[in-house]
């Protein structure tokens, strides 16, 4: 039997309708606004400022910490303004604008399409690269790579797992990625374990992706220590702690990181940044976004700068549908619906997905049934309708000993309810606040 | 081109379950034993399944817009299926009286009172089935003879259920083999042809029924099998440490309302635990009240009361009996051997 992740789990539809749609390369837009927090951690400290002549992969803000990422400039140009912005978090961002002009890079980067096998530098070196070309993890979790290469004092990776799941329906970037730049992710793999100092390294890739397993099990056979293992579908199995449970049976315990089992895990899209980071001087500046939707008239995968506005992307997948209803930056299980289509595309953004009005809306919610597949189906093995109770009877010191703060927010909950309850809404809710309790106590 | 986009927080997609999904699916289940119980008891099933199904929508529709001053939900498909476990509960000879009276306290009181759909600690059809079983104790347990009866009602030929003269028969000191040449072979148990209830004579047609829910995963195996197999276990136990004095296993299981419980009535979700290990602890409780009851207590058969006991129980399951939580493995300590 194929492996997967030991406790819950859903079965929604795949609709991939992208797959088959090979890369290409977005137009440069006329303007592109940078946000200078685009990850998890302190955000990067600007060094622009208006009128200013900037070159694709030029530092236009710092990294604001350890757990911080630098921006680069993703195009050549003049910045236009320093302004705040709401981005695709819904949330007002300090962003850098910048007015495109040619397409002038940093000379120290390597623009040629050769492939570079042989690694250089020491892990030491490479931890520092990663960090310092922006690199974060490109799964939606933007959490700065560098962080989880420098494992905390006394913890040791024993395994690197590759995260090439990509479990949310519609979504394809991952997937193009593993088809059309297998050669470099290999490469990105090693390096990866150089820094990590471990010797093995695993693909995790579900079933549902035949030819992705097929073309890197035979660029992995020619490798030391690289395997790949193919997953049955389920998701949520491309959440961090799922995917190291179905690869390696070890569960991560609650509050605590995938090291203490002994794993690293690095998204697919993250680890062909990292090999151009390392071998070819390139900054996190562009990505693989895919853009999807039942209505669209030509899904696609663009490679597209980041900062692009998100209308851009539509436009060239053949435009907004006239019925739609919805659109959602990341996929349909866990991602944020936009306000506008102005919003540009960051370092975490995988896809772009538009929904016609027929699936805009939710059904108004029913009496819990006690039905019990919430339960089942929690990848956490928590209580949703029991969170949701707690949550809007304010009992949250029992929200808190039943575990609301390990909910990964997947969805699988308010996916299954037959009375379509609100489930994930309110756990976020209460999560907000047993956090603040939680901070508060410290 | 901007025109209103709708904002709303994920997931953005739905499995397409409902509410009446679940309870047309139970119904659908149980078509196949009311085919077989319209066989066996003709018209009086046919007056008792559309009385009690009828009574318990009304009901419903009544207190919801009057009472509660709310929006009717009939169609979600909950009060026939009340309606319709309620009438497979009793003897298809009861007058229409007695089949109003059941349907006002299974739905009244077993159901509305406490809020309605969902808020009910207890199985509605069984609370209105015990009521009459102990307001009406002559009424509700006199058994038409099944086919014979098939073209009577009120005046229906009666005779004794199975677990009724295995009752009596051990306390008057015959043993089980010799009783068990006068009451119907296995196999006509199975296939239904026996006194009893209106719903839970056809043990064949019932386990179908019960198939198909596991299939469709409306229900889990783990309430009817923990139910069962406790009933086996325990049956077993006292059968072949003394086999004349107490009835075996099959026997057990095959009458009495033990297959319809295990699959339909101990599983309904509003009264059933939340989590896989307490429905596990539920289904060996229902089992084990049972055969106590049958094998100590006065009533012959003991389901109906153990699971309603049990369902008193399921708040307590409930806080005690949590699922398995993600990390709780001793597996993940023992991995950072450093
Ligand atoms: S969103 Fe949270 S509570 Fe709901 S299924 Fe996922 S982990 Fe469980
Ligand atoms: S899935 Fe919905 S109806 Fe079922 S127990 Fe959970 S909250 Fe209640």
């Amino acid at each position: 039997m194929l492996k997967t992740f030991s406790i819950g789990g859903i079965h929604p539809a795949d609709r991939k309708i992208s797959a088959d749609k090979s890369i290409e390369v977005l137009p440069l837009p006329k303007r592109v606004v940078v946000p200078v927090a685009q990850h998890i951690g302190a955000p990067a400290k600007t060094e622009v400022k208006k009128g200013d002549l900037v070159k694709a992969g030029q530092v236009i803000a710092k990294s604001g910490g350890f757990v911080s990422a630098n921006i680069h400039s993703p195009v050549s140009g003049k910045v236009f303004k320093l302004d705040e912005v709401v981005d695709a978090s819904g949330y007002r961002k300090p962003v850098v604008i910048i007015d495109v002009e040619d397409d002038e890079w940093e000379e120290s980067i390597d623009r040629s399409e050769t492939l570079k096998t042989e690694i250089t530098i020491s892990s030491e070196e490479i931890v520092k690269k990663v960090g310092e070309m922006g690199i974060v993890g490109m799964g939606g979790a933007t959490f700065p790579a560098h962080v989880k290469l420098a494992p905390p004092p006394g913890k040791k990776c024993e395994v690197l797992i590759i995260n090439g799941v990509e479990c949310e329906p519609f979504l394809t970037s991952d997937h193009r990625v593993m088809l059309e730049k297998g050669d470099e992710l290999i490469v990105g793999i090693r390096i990866l374990m150089k820094a990590l100092k471990v010797d093995r390294a695993v693909i995790g890739i579900e079933n549902n992706k035949p030819d992705a397993i097929k073309h890197l099990s035979q660029l992995a056979d020619k490798e030391q220590g690289i395997e790949v293992q193919p997953l049955k579908v389920q998701y949520p199995q491309g959440g961090e702690k799922q995917l190291i449970d179905a690869v390696t049976g070890r569960q991560v315990p609650s509050g605590k990181l995938p090291i203490e089992v002994g794993a690293v895990v690095h998204n697919v899209g993250t680890t062909l940044a990292v090999y151009e980071a390392v071998q070819k001087n390139k900054p996190l500046i562009e990505r693989v976004v895919t853009v999807t939707g039942p209505g669209v008239s030509k899904p696609s995968n663009f490679l597209a700068r980041i900062g692009t506005p998100v209308s851009q992307l539509i436009e060239a997948a053949g435009g907004l549908p006239d019925n739609t209803g919805k659109v959602i930056g990341g996929g349909p299980m866990m991602g944020k619906a936009l306000s506008n289509l102005e919003v540009p595309v960051t370092k975490g953004s995988s896809g772009i997905l538009v929904f016609p009005h027929e699936e805009a809306h939710r059904k108004p919610m029913e009496n819990c049934i006690r039905c019990g597949k919430c339960v089942s189906v929690c990848p956490m093995g928590l209580e949703p309708y029991l969170l949701m109770i707690e949550t809007e009877k304010e009992l949250l010191d029992r929200a808190e000993s039943d575990n609301i703060m390990d909910c990964i927010e997947c969805g699988s909950c308010s996916f299954t309810c037959p009375a379509t309850r609100p489930l994930l809404d309110y756990i976020r809710l209460g999560k907000g606040k047993v956090g603040q309790i939680i901070r508060n106590r410290n | 081109m901007n025109q209103k986009l709708v904002v709303s927080p994920s997931p953005h997609v739905h499995s397409g379950d409902s509410v009446s999904k679940n309870m047309y699916g139970v119904i659908i289940a149980l078509i196949p034993a009311l085919l077989a119980s319209l066989w066996y008891f003709g018209i009086g099933a046919l007056i008792v399944t559309l009385t009690a199904i009828a009574a318990c929508v009304l009901f419903e529709w009544v207190i919801q817009k009057y009472l509660m001053k709310a929006t009717p939900s009939i169609s979600d498909g909950s009060a026939a299926l009340t309606g319709l476990l309620l009438a497979f509960n009793l003897p298809t000879n009861i007058p229409i009286g007695l089949i109003i009276i059941g349907a006002a306290v299974a739905i009244g009181i077993g159901k509305m009172s406490f809020g309605g759909l969902g808020n009910n600690p207890f199985n509605p059809a069984l609370v209105g089935r015990v009521f009459l079983l102990i307001s009406f104790p002559v009424q509700m347990t006199s058994w038409p003879v099944p086919v014979a009866s098939r073209f009577q009602y009120l005046d229906a030929t009666t005779g004794a259920t199975p677990l009724s003269v295995m009752k009596e028969g051990l306390s008057s000191g015959a043993s089980f083999s010799e009783i068990m040449s006068e009451i119907p072979s296995y196999l006509n148990l199975f296939m239904g042809n026996m006194g009893g209830s209106a719903g839970e004579v056809a043990g064949i047609a019932l386990v179908l029924g019960g198939l198909y829910l596991l299939v469709r995963k409306i229900i889990t195996w783990h309430i009817p099998v923990s139910v069962l197999g406790s009933i086996a276990v325990f049956t077993a136990i006292l059968h072949f440490s003394n086999p004349d004095d107490y009835a075996g296993p099959l026997f057990h299981i095959l009458t009495g309302g033990v297959l319809l419980g295990a699959f339909f009535m101990a599983t309904d979700y509003v009264s059933s635990p939340m989590s896989r290990k307490g429905m596990l602890l539920y289904g060996v409780g229902i089992g084990v009240i049972t055969v106590l009851i049958r094998v100590y207590g006065s009533y012959p058969e003991g389901v109906s009361f153990a699971i309603l006991i049990m369902n008193a129980f399921v708040p307590l399951i409930d806080r005690y009996m949590k699922p398995k939580r993600f990390g709780e493995k001793i597996k993940a300590a023992k991995v950072q051997k450093q």
